[in-house]
């Protein structure tokens, strides 16, 4: 397939020398392309220099939606659409709007961020995913550094040198 | 470097001197393989029940409502009494993954996977019984408000029966996708084990194409951790709701402010029954026992003395209301309740839920496994009658004593309620075979803290500090 891309790969057994190792990398001046783990390594993401995700702010303007959307629509109907009288009492009743619209915020939260996650991680049923080593869900971690015709073998020699030196068990390229 | 900290004396979380391969092999294992026996016999034995289910519903839809003993004065019955237990059950789940993951409980992982599963199995199952009784159930879009040319013709946004709607659907929504989003990682796992290509495009369709790259941890991290946050208050919110159901009537031994936390307590002391009820017979046909261990039950059993006295205490509470309020409805409401006709079922209640969890003050009994099974059994039979108690009983016996009556449940009533279980066990099942029944991912991120063989170097390596002078720090001392 044309849009294949290579790398060099670097798999190492053990959280902690996969973090100790992506810090010593980086120091070297290596950009790490991804790193593929097992299960969420604490602090990775600082080491690796990854921007914070933003996807809790997006949860808010999510949820303020569902509560906009809740309050603006029950007050319409109470209110206006339908106001029906029940023993004299109000039509805008707030406090009785309270559980639906608290309901439609953590709902339409819940939904955007789920929705906003699987979009930007440009995941979906069925998706043919680009796997770089099938151990990486199972109990090894992998350093990846994409190869584009900037880099030379020097610097795969260099990369694969201080790859080994910083424990991993093995280095190899790989085209997916 | 530790994800995070934990005092060495602290039980291990998973046995076995597990490594992260291991972990992979033990919860994948049971995904593939030949269909044993006995789970293909339990499966097709629940099925069967799930199809009583469908044959009764099938018969209250066709003859209607007038098939149930419901009737005029007790207008709400076993299907209300079901759906509010089902709905209860289902609490724990989202209790041991939101509430717990907010409170860092490292034990969660070993059981929050199911938990949650079984969560969504019970909402299933609740929201079967009002939806039926709505006796014309092909109209039960009615209870969603869209514009429509009958008026137009809203629906009462200030009646607790539509926050039931919102809260229920909202709920089994903010679950499902709580769970599922748990499960995705997981999968990956899967259809990377998997040897046949039928097999890996099966999970590779569930996991979405899931490669476990850094930024996609982190993403998955902080939606689990937004998702967690959103789920506490929902939890807490849907049975406050359900108990609005009641709390908001002027029917005596209803009209009491004292419902919703009483009736969280109870979910969630019912929710762990199930969890304990399923996970003991889970773990012992999966061999999961390193990962489900004797401190999770623990823990459990702990969650269900402190709910359980909460709830009992809830039964005092309202004694003393009734006879304080001086309000002779009020208090014969409640002095029927444990004197009337249905005394049984308050006294098997009281024993069940009140004085049989007391047994849990005792570390010995809290950690044996028959108790434990023997007391998620009696929790879950005496929260089913504390909801029988509180709708029935309060409705029997209304103002107008030539309307008294004696209810009791048809065959329909009978066969749509243990259809359910069969429904719930059925889902289970194939839940425990074709899904992850432990969150693999997440045990293997406390190993390094929470595994028994980590633990015995953090033992060794405060051993000689001042602080642990005067405590026994042997490991293996846990049992």
């Amino acid at each position: 397939m044309s849009d294949t891309k290579k790398y060099l790969v670097g798999m190492f057994d053990d959280d902690d020398v996969l973090l100790h190792a992506v810090k010593d990398v980086r120091n070297a001046g290596y950009e790490i392309t991804d790193a593929f783990t097992p299960f969420p390594v604490h602090g990775l993401e600082h080491a690796m220099g990854l921007e914070p995700t933003r996807i809790h702010t997006a949860g808010f303007f999510f949820g303020a939606t569902g509560l906009t959307v809740a309050l603006s629509m029950i007050t319409f109907i109470n209110k206006f659409n339908y106001p029906t009288d029940y023993g004299g009492k109000p039509n805008f009743g707030l406090l009785a709007y309270v559980p639906i619209t608290f309901e439609h915020t953590v709902l339409f939260s819940a939904i955007g961020m789920t929705v906003s996650f699987y979009y930007l991680c440009k995941l979906w049923p069925g998706k043919k995913p680009k796997i770089i080593d099938e151990r990486t869900t199972d109990h090894l971690f992998a350093l990846t550094f994409e190869l584009d015709s900037t880099k030379d073998a020097n610097y795969v020699n260099a990369v694969s040198e201080l790859l080994k030196k910083e424990g991993a068990i093995e280095v190899y390229q790989k085209e997916v | 470097m530790a994800s995070h900290f934990e005092s060495p004396l602290r039980e291990p979380l998973i046995f076995g001197n597990k490594t992260y391969k291991q972990i992979t092999n033990d919860i994948v294992g049971p995904t593939t393989g030949k269909v044993q026996p006995k789970w293909l016999f339990w499966t097709l034995v629940s099925a069967a029940v799930a199809g009583l289910f469908v044959f009764c519903i099938t018969w209250e839809v066709c003859f209607g409502i007038g098939t149930w003993g419901a009737n005029k004065t007790v207008g709400w019955a076993w299907d209300i009494t079901n759906f509010v237990w089902w709905i209860g059950i289902g609490h724990a789940g989202t209790l041991i993954s939101a509430i717990l993951l907010l409170f860092r409980q490292k034990w969660r992982t070993g059981v929050n996977r199911a938990a949650e599963a079984m969560t969504i199995f019970a909402v299933v199952c609740a929201g079967q019984f009002p939806i039926f009784h709505m006796g014309r159930v092909w109209d039960a879009f009615f209870i969603f408000p869209y514009p429509n040319t009958r008026g137009p013709l809203w629906v009462n946004f200030t009646s607790p029966l539509l926050w039931d709607v919102f809260a229920i659907s909202t709920y089994f929504t903010v679950s499902l996708l709580f769970w599922y989003t748990g499960l995705v990682p997981d999968f990956g796992t899967i259809r990377d084990q998997s040897k046949t290509p039928g097999r890996w495009k099966f999970y590779n369709f569930l996991s979405f194409g899931w490669v476990g790259s850094a930024k996609h941890w982190e993403r998955w991290e902080s939606l689990s951790l937004i998702l967690a946050g959103l789920s506490t208050p929902l939890v807490l919110s849907v049975h406050t709701i359900v108990s609005f159901d009641f709390a908001t009537s002027v029917v005596p031994g209803w009209h009491t402010t004292i419902m919703p936390p009483y009736f969280v307590a109870g979910a969630i002391f019912s929710g762990f029954a199930m969890v304990l009820t399923l996970m003991l017979v889970a773990r012992h046909v999966m061999n999961l026992q390193d990962y489900i261990t004797l401190a999770h039950i623990e823990s459990m059993n702990k969650v269900m003395l402190l709910t359980g006295t909460m709830v009992g205490i809830a039964y005092l509470t309202e004694l003393f209301t009734a006879w304080y309020s001086g309000n002779m409805y009020e208090s014969y409401a409640f002095a029927n309740r444990a004197f009337g006709p249905y005394w049984w079922a308050y006294w098997s209640m009281m024993f069940c839920n009140l004085v049989s969890p007391q047994v849990f003050w005792f570390r010995k009994l809290r950690r044996n496994l028959w108790v434990t099974f023997a007391m998620s059994i009696l929790i879950n039979i005496g929260m089913w009658f504390e909801r029988f108690v509180i709708i029935v009983i309060s409705l029997h016996r209304d103002y107008l004593p030539s309307s008294w009556v004696y209810y009791s449940p048809t065959w329909v009533e009978i066969g749509i309620f243990v259809g359910t279980i069969g429904l719930f066990m059925t889902l289970f099942l194939l839940f425990c075979r074709f899904f992850p029944a432990i969150a693999i991912a997440e045990v293997k991120s406390i190993l390094k803290v929470s595994g028994n063989q980590y633990r015995q170097g953090q033992l060794d390596e405060v051993k000689d500090q001042e602080v642990y002078k005067n405590t026994s720090v042997e490991a293996g001392t846990w049992d």
